[in-house]
């Protein structure tokens, strides 16, 4: 039987078939299926409106969305930082949409200022460490990082990751090229081992030893201390977390977002589904199940969330993240930083 | 060009009318050219900059990575083939089969398995750490430059080692004997006679065993090995220029190009099939301790080649075994499979079509275009994605600005995923079909013209059944290599269709590499079946491949 269906839609999906269903929004996204799909199908269920997905690498959907052009059958781009949204918006493939709840719901810094993407979730990267080697008060900011007095004491992931070329973009925004190229070089310098492997295993790395500090997204510790598996809540439970510069401008942030296609054919429906992702039910869904931050003040977050702690978080525009990446990336090829 | 002979030394029979062998070779090589389109518009301060920061340093990786991985898979796959073929011992027909299992995984699974397994932060070096009471590391890191070679080396021989087995069989005895009253032994005579003749399998394997290497992103990106796919990737990627990852893609195809070039020329109008009166070979029987030490060795392989991974896979997958049950997941199993099976079945007849299509008679262009259409298997599977999505998408645009149709015809649908997975794997394709090719005479096909048959006729009752065992070999390995592939799959399917690679993808790049043993557990489980097959079915063809004739 179901065989069969799937033969059925197997040929029908053979050449792209334009659909005719009446209430229905096309998603492309950067974020994979697990992390969107049950707010999706929650979406469907409240309003009837049924979300067809396709989730990929991000770039490659906007280039995805560039080839297709006014023809495309996507209605929403929703990506994992804001990084790729500046870059939809600069390519063209995002339109502004003009929503007082969109606008109420998120605060000005992590949305597009004329409106072509919207943020939806917060991540903050922060300092994890071994309580065992280092004491609290030795840690301060992310500029410390390069102190010679971490020599051989730091643990990175490569600057592929957008993580790392997000933060040294907002790193240049504050502090200019000169001085972040010479952060980037002392860090590389304090390197414990060269960079390798995601989030997680460099808090592994620093459990077993390798190292005594790094820098992890949140919701990665978190998904550790949250494990089914014994031995990543035991990895979690041998760090801890520290918030870089709160004494000044506060840690670094990104967002996951989202913004409505300039070929969108459905836009209300679109408008809608943006409308859902910052209303309060699904808001707390991020932060309970996902262990990310809400975009959105004043909705509790998850004890796991709590148990870190409140933050100050840098207010710079993440447009201006977007603007720097690839300057980053260049400055963090000229440091070294693999 | 001299570039070419290799296939002029081979008979063709199969007339296609040339526009028509042009435009089937056009298909898969439609996204390579799109590539090479970007060549002239890069900017050379693009260059300048990567050449003066990381580009040496991707340069260098790769090239260590591919003379490591050349010799690996090399050494690894003429070892396995000879012990098999060579040699007789109780299970040898078993060992034979086992060899090819570490096909069924792909290469970021095995880096993921083996970090699992070997890593300081992994379970055994936790283990040992408390019992010992030690801090830090207690071996070298598996995720390094040589932890790279050893497992792209561990993934990839088989190629090697399905091609090399082939032409082991084929029988060389005269050869030897004829060297050894010469007074040829041991080394020399390998040297001299055995690897000389099994050259162009070699060859064959090994450069499938490169371009897979080349083309890998997962892997290198999580062992930290920065290699010029790294580059093309974080061009695009980080520093936004699509135009500059698209010319160094080009780059690295061109690279491919040069040397199937620089083999084909080192190998002339050399001919590589046996005479009919040549007799197989016999294997040497062991006595009883000889076999258990071969058993033992061969064992170790498919340990580390299988059997390791494997088990880190189940020890993740196991407790959530029962998802497995769930209708999604079987939906997962159905897209995956339905998939590969249309993709191999494309891949196969397009690669003896245009194998039988090319003859000594077909100008330079076409012997070139033919190597071409082949070239996708050494690019990154998004850049091919890439190079296809922009001209399909013009392509619809273009119809519908004429009002053929609305929307997108090509674009996004699961015929766009076809294409560019027939764009990728082609080369597996060929090769399989060229070293069957290698080994039939040339008079094979003027005999059969002469006996009156026409050139499709010839084509269809003289080689395919003589290539029954080249072609199911391909069918087998592109469907194998379907069911891994990643990238393009994640860029081009449709709304709505998830394949067990996308799922096993998006968990463990969100690093919930335990959540996504399972889905990876399936696809080595859904391609097992197919190896076993492979294997039985080269255990059966045995002596008679030997005798194409008989």
């Amino acid at each position: 039987m179901m065989f069969k269906r799937v033969l059925a839609t197997f040929c029908v999906t053979l050449l792209s078939a334009v659909s005719v269903q009446a209430a229905e929004v096309n998603v492309y996204s950067g974020r994979g299926e697990a992390f969107i799909k049950p707010l999706l199908d929650t979406f469907t269920k409240e309003t009837g409106i049924k979300v067809n997905l396709v989730s990929g690498k991000d770039d490659a959907l906007i280039e995805r969305l560039k080839a297709e052009g006014a023809q495309s059958p996507a209605d929403v781009l929703m990506t994992a930082d804001a990084g790729r949204l500046y870059r939809a918006k600069a390519a063209g493939v995002l339109q502004a949409v003009d929503s007082p709840i969109l606008s109420t719901a998120i605060p000005a810094a992590y949305r597009d200022p004329s409106n072509h993407w919207f943020g939806l979730t917060l991540r903050a990267r922060v300092i994890v460490y071994a309580p065992e080697r280092v004491k609290r008060e030795e840690l301060s900011t992310y500029e410390d990082l390069a102190n010679p007095r971490w020599k051989g004491r730091v643990c990175m992931r490569s600057s592929d990751s957008i993580y790392n070329q997000s933060l040294t973009a907002s790193l240049i925004a504050h502090d200019g090229e000169a001085a972040t190229l010479d952060w980037a070089k002392g860090v590389v310098a304090n390197f414990a081992r060269p960079p390798k492997g995601g989030d997680r295993d460099q808090i592994k790395a620093i459990a077993a030893g390798e190292c005594d500090v790094s820098l992890v997204n949140t919701y990665y510790l978190a998904g550790m201390q949250n494990a089914e598996e014994p031995a990543e809540r035991e990895a979690a439970a041998k760090v801890a977390v520290f918030w870089p510069n709160q004494k000044d401008r506060g840690a670094h942030v990104n967002v996951s977002g989202a913004g409505i296609t300039a070929a969108a054919k459905n836009v209300a429906e679109a408008r809608k589904l943006l409308e859902f992702l910052v209303s309060d039910e699904a808001q707390r869904w991020y932060a309970e199940v996902n262990q990310e931050y809400p975009v959105k003040l004043g909705i509790a977050v998850s004890p796991t969330l709590r148990a870190m702690g409140e933050f100050k978080a840098d207010t710079l525009p993440l447009a201006r993240l977007g603007e720097l990446n690839a300057q980053a990336v260049r400055l963090l090829d000229r440091a070294g930083w693999r | 060009m001299a570039l070419i002979s290799a296939l002029a030394a081979r008979p063709r029979t199969l007339r296609l009318p040339r526009a028509g062998w042009v435009l089937a070779a056009l298909l898969p090589a439609l996204p390579i050219l799109v590539i090479f389109t970007a060549l002239p518009g890069t900017s050379i301060e693009l260059w300048l900059e990567l050449g003066q920061t990381v580009l040496p340093e991707y340069l260098r990786n790769s090239l260590l990575l591919g003379l490591g991985v050349g010799t690996g898979t090399l050494t690894l796959g003429l070892f396995c083939a000879w012990l098999v073929t060579r040699l007789d011992f109780p299970g040898r027909g078993l060992l034979a089969g086992l060899f090819l299992l570490p096909l069924a995984l792909p290469a970021y699974i095995l880096a993921y398995t083996y970090t699992g397994l070997l890593a300081p932060e992994g379970w055994l070096q936790t283990g040992l750490r408390e019992l010992v009471g030690a801090r830090g590391a207690l071996w070298p890191d598996i995720r390094s430059l040589p932890g790279a070679i050893l497992i792209f080396s561990l993934g990839f021989y088989p190629y090697v080692y399905l091609l090399a087995r082939e032409a082991l069989r084929a029988p060389i005895q005269g050869y030897e004997e004829a060297a050894r009253i010469m007074g040829y032994r041991g080394w020399r005579l390998f040297w001299t006679v055995r690897l000389p003749l099994l050259r162009p399998a070699l060859f064959a394997g090994v450069m499938l065993a490169l371009m897979e290497t080349m083309a890998d992103y997962g892997a290198v990106y999580h062992f930290g090995v920065p290699t010029f796919t790294t580059g093309i990737l974080r061009t695009w990627h980080g520093l936004g220029d699509v135009q500059g990852a698209m010319a160094l893609a080009a780059v690295l195809a061109a690279l491919t190009m040069t040397l199937f070039a620089l083999e084909l020329r080192a190998r002339g109008r050399a001919r590589f099939d046996f005479g009919r009166d040549a007799r197989p070979i016999l294997p040497l029987r062991l006595t009883r301790r000889q076999a258990i030490a071969t058993w033992l060795v061969g064992g170790l392989i498919v340990t580390l080649g299988f059997g390791a991974p494997m088990l880190q896979l189940g020890l993740w997958a196991l407790p959530r075994i029962e998802q497995v049950l769930a209708p999604d997941f079987q939906r997962l199993l159905l897209h995956s499979l339905l998939l590969a099976l249309g993709a191999a079945g494309l891949i196969t007849a397009l690669a003896l079509l245009l194998a039988l299509g090319v003859r000594p008679s077909s100008t330079p262009v076409h012997h070139g275009l033919y190597r071409f259409a082949g070239l996708g298997y050494a690019v990154p599977g998004m850049v091919i994605a890439l190079g296809l999505m922009i001209p399909l998408g013009q392509f619809d645009r273009w119809l519908s600005a004429h009002g053929v149709i609305t929307g997108l015809l090509f674009s996004g649908g699961l015929l766009a995923l076809l294409w560019a997975y027939l764009s990728r794997f082609l080369a597996l394709g060929q090769q399989g079909v060229e070293s069957g090719l290698a080994m039939l005479r040339p008079s094979l096909g003027e005999s059969a013209r002469m006996l009156g048959l026409d050139p499709w006729r010839t084509s269809f009752r003289v080689y395919l059944p003589l290539l029954r065992g080249s072609l199911a070999t391909v069918l087998i390995l592109a469907f194998v290599e379907t069911l891994k592939e990643l990238p393009a799959t994640l860029v081009l399917r449709p709304f709505n269709f998830n394949t067990l690679a996308v799922r096993a993808h998006e968990l463990a790049s969100d690093e919930r590499l335990a959540d996504a043993a399972l889905p990876a557990l399936c696809i080595v489980l859904l391609s097992l079946p197919t190896v076993i097959l492979l294997a039985r079915m080269n255990r059966h063809a045995g002596t008679r491949a030997a005798h194409p004739l008989t």
